[in-house]
C-alpha cells in the first residue's frame, strides 16, 4: 500500500524500506516491509500492529539505530545510514532508561551538558523543562525513589530538553497502568502541541493510538507492511475526553477489524 | 544510629568485653591470650616504638600492589571475557570452581618462578584478588540493561565513552563489590604467605612473635591487622553502601 504523501512537508520518508535479520536462508527472517510513509512535518503519527511484526524495527530504522535493508529512509531530505540518530532526533523507549546515578536534575541535563551547552544555558533549560514535565518538586530525587510514571517523564524530559524536531516514542506507557497512561497521554499532547516537534508513536495500545494520533498506521503481520492508513477527526486542542466521542468507537473498531487477522497470523506464526 | 549497626557495635563490645573478663579472671590463661585492654596498650607501645613500621610498611605495600593489579587485570579481563557469551560461558566453572584450589599449594612453584623475595607473597595476593574483581566484572556488565546501551547509541557515544559515563557508572555497586572482595583476599593472600616464608612483613613479625612466645608483640600485631582490614573494609562497604543507596526506594 503506497501511502506516500504528496505534500512538500515531508519529514520522515521511507521508500521501500525493508529489512531482513541474518544472511543464511535458512534462518533468516524477513521482518519488515516494504515500507513506504511519509510522516508530515508536525504531525502526530501512530502506528499499531500485532506483536512480532516489526514495529520496534521500524522504529529503530526511522531513529538511524538500524539501517534498512532495502529502500532509503530519510529525516529531513538527509538518508539515515543505520549507524548515528541524526541531530533534531529525540528518542523515548519502553523500558526505563533513567540514570540511576543521577538525580532527575543531572538526568535531564545530561545531553545538553554532554553536547557543551553553557551552565547558565544548562541550567535554565533543565529547570524550564521539569516545570513543563511537573517534575520541579522531584529535581534533587533519584529515579529509584520515583514511580514508573514518574520515571518515564525523566526520561521524556531528558528527550525534550534537547529541543528534537522529532520525537520518537516505542510504547512509552507500556509498562503503565491504565490511569497514568491516560494522563501521561494527555502530558504527551500537551508536550506534541506546544513544541511543534512530529512525534511518532509505537503502540500496541488500539485506543493510545486512537486518541492521541491524528493518522495511526496499521501494520501487518510479519514482515510488517502498512496496510491502512486511518485519519482521526479530532482537532489539536484534543485531550482524554475522546474517548467518550461516538467517533473514537468506530475508530477503534476499524483498527480492530483491521488488526483481527493480521493478529491471528501472528500468533500463528509463533506457533509455527 | 540505625538498629542493625547498634546491633553490630553491641556485638563487638560483647565479644570483647567477654574475652576481658575470660582472661582477667585467669579461665584463658594469659600465656594464652592476654585481656584486649592490654593488646589496646601493647599495639600502642609498639608502634610508639618503631620497632614494626618497616614491616607494617612491606606489608601495606605488598597489598596495595596486589590489590591493585588484581582491579586493573582483573577488569580488563572481565571487559574482554563479557565481550563474547561463547568465552563467558566456557569460563564460568573454572572461576566458580577457583576458590576451591589452595593457592598456598603453588608456593614453591611461585618461588621458583619469582625467586626468594617479595614478589611471590604479591602474587599470591593478586592471585587470590583477580577473580573477585574478574567474577565481579562480568556480574555487573551483564547487568547493564539493552536500553541503555539503545540509549549510548541514541546519544552517539563511542564505546569508551558509554563506558565511562554509562555503562561504569551504572555497574558502580556491583563492580565496588568485586574491590572490597579484592581488599580482601589481598590481605589474606600476602599475610598468609608471609607466615609460610618471608622475612619481613607483618605476618612475618607475628610468627617469629609466635615462634618466641612473645605475646606481647604477637597479639598487639594480630589487632593491627584485624583494624587495618576492619577499617578498609568499612570504608569500602560504606561506598558501595552509599552506592546502593541511590538505587533503592527511601
Amino acid at each position: 500500500m503506497n501511502v506516500a504523501a504528496t505534500d512538500a512537508a515531508v519529514h520522515v520518508g521511507l521508500r521501500g524500506v525493508t529489512r531482513i535479520f541474518g544472511t543464511d536462508p535458512r534462518t533468516r527472517v524477513n521482518a519488515l516491509g516494504p515500507i513506504d510513509l511519509d510522516l508530515r512535518r508536525g504531525e502526530f503519527f501512530a502506528v499499531v500492529g500485532p506483536s512480532g511484526c516489526g514495529k520496534s524495527t521500524l522504529f529503530d530504522i526511522v531513529a538511524g539505530l538500524s539501517p534498512a535493508t532495502d529502500g532509503t529512509a530519510t529525516f529531513e531530505g538527509r538518508p539515515l545510514d543505520g549507524r548515528t540518530v541524526p541531530e533534531g532526533v529525540g528518542v523515548v523507549f519502553q523500558e526505563d532508561a533513567s540514570f540511576a546515578w543521577l538525580t532527575v536534575a543531572d538526568n535531564v541535563a545530561f545531553g545538553i551538558r554532554r553536547a557543551g551547552l553553557g551552565a547558565a544555558e544548562v541550567k535554565r533549560r533543565v529547570d524550564d523543562t521539569l516545570a513543563f514535565m511537573g517534575l520541579r518538586d522531584f529535581a534533587a530525587a533519584y529515579p529509584a525513589q520515583l514511580s514508573g510514571g514518574m520515571r518515564q517523564r525523566v526520561c521524556i524530559a531528558r528527550t525534550l530538553v534537547q529541543r528534537p524536531r522529532l520525537i520518537l516514542l516505542d510504547e512509552p506507557f507500556g509498562a503503565l497502568d491504565q490511569q497514568t497512561r491516560l494522563i501521561m497521554g494527555e502530558e504527551l499532547l500537551k508536550l506534541w502541541r506546544e513544541t511543534g516537534a512530529t512525534v511518532l508513536l509505537i503502540t500496541h495500545a488500539l485506543d493510545e493510538a486512537a486518541m492521541l494520533a491524528d493518522r495511526v498506521g496499521v501494520m501487518s503481520a510479519r514482515p510488517g507492511r502498512i496496510i491502512d492508513l486511518v485519519e482521526t477527526p479530532w482537532g489539536k486542542d484534543r485531550d482524554s475526553r475522546v474517548v467518550a466521542d461516538p467517533r473514537f468507537g468506530e475508530i477503534t473498531a476499524r483498527l480492530w477489524t483491521r488488526l483481527r487477522d493480521e493478529s491471528m497470523s501472528a500468533l500463528s506464526q509463533k506457533a509455527g | 544510629m540505625k538498629r542493625a549497626t547498634a546491633i553490630r557495635l553491641a556485638l563487638i563490645a560483647a565479644i570483647v568485653l567477654a574475652l576481658e573478663l575470660l582472661t582477667r579472671t585467669g579461665i584463658i590463661a594469659r600465656f594464652v591470650a592476654p585481656p584486649p585492654s592490654e593488646m589496646v596498650a601493647g599495639l600502642w607501645r609498639l608502634l610508639l616504638s618503631g620497632r614494626v613500621q618497616p614491616a607494617i610498611a612491606q606489608t601495606l605495600g605488598k597489598i596495595a600492589i596486589a590489590c591493585a593489579s588484581a582491579i586493573v587485570v582483573g577488569s580488563a579481563v572481565g571487559v574482554a571475557v563479557q565481550r563474547s557469551r561463547a568465552v563467558a560461558d566456557a569460563m564460568a566453572p573454572f572461576f566458580t570452581a577457583y576458590y576451591a584450589v589452595p593457592v598456598y599449594a603453588f608456593y614453591p612453584l611461585m618461588i621458583a618462578i619469582f625467586g626468594v623475595g617479595e614478589a611471590p607473597q604479591v602474587v599470591i595476593g593478586f592471585m587470590l584478588a583477580v577473580v573477585a574483581v574478574v567474577v565481579n566484572t562480568i556480574n555487573a556488565l551483564d547487568r547493564i540493561p539493552r536500553v541503555l546501551r539503545k540509549t549510548a547509541a541514541v546519544y552517539g557515544m563511542s564505546p569508551l565513552e558509554a563506558a565511562r559515563r554509562i555503562y561504569l557508572p551504572h555497574a558502580g555497586p556491583y563492580l565496588a563489590t568485586g574491590v572490597k572482595l579484592a581488599v580482601s583476599y589481598s590481605f589474606i593472600g600476602v599475610i598468609g604467605a608471609e607466615f609460610i616464608m618471608s622475612r619481613v612483613g607483618i605476618g612475618h613479625e607475628i610468627v617469629f612473635a609466635y615462634n618466641n612466645f612473645e605475646n606481647e608483640i604477637m597479639y598487639p600485631l594480630i589487632l593491627f591487622v584485624l583494624l587495618v582490614a576492619g577499617t578498609v573494609n568499612g570504608l569500602f562497604y560504606a561506598w558501595e553502601k552509599r552506592l546502593l543507596s541511590r538505587r533503592s526506594r527511601s
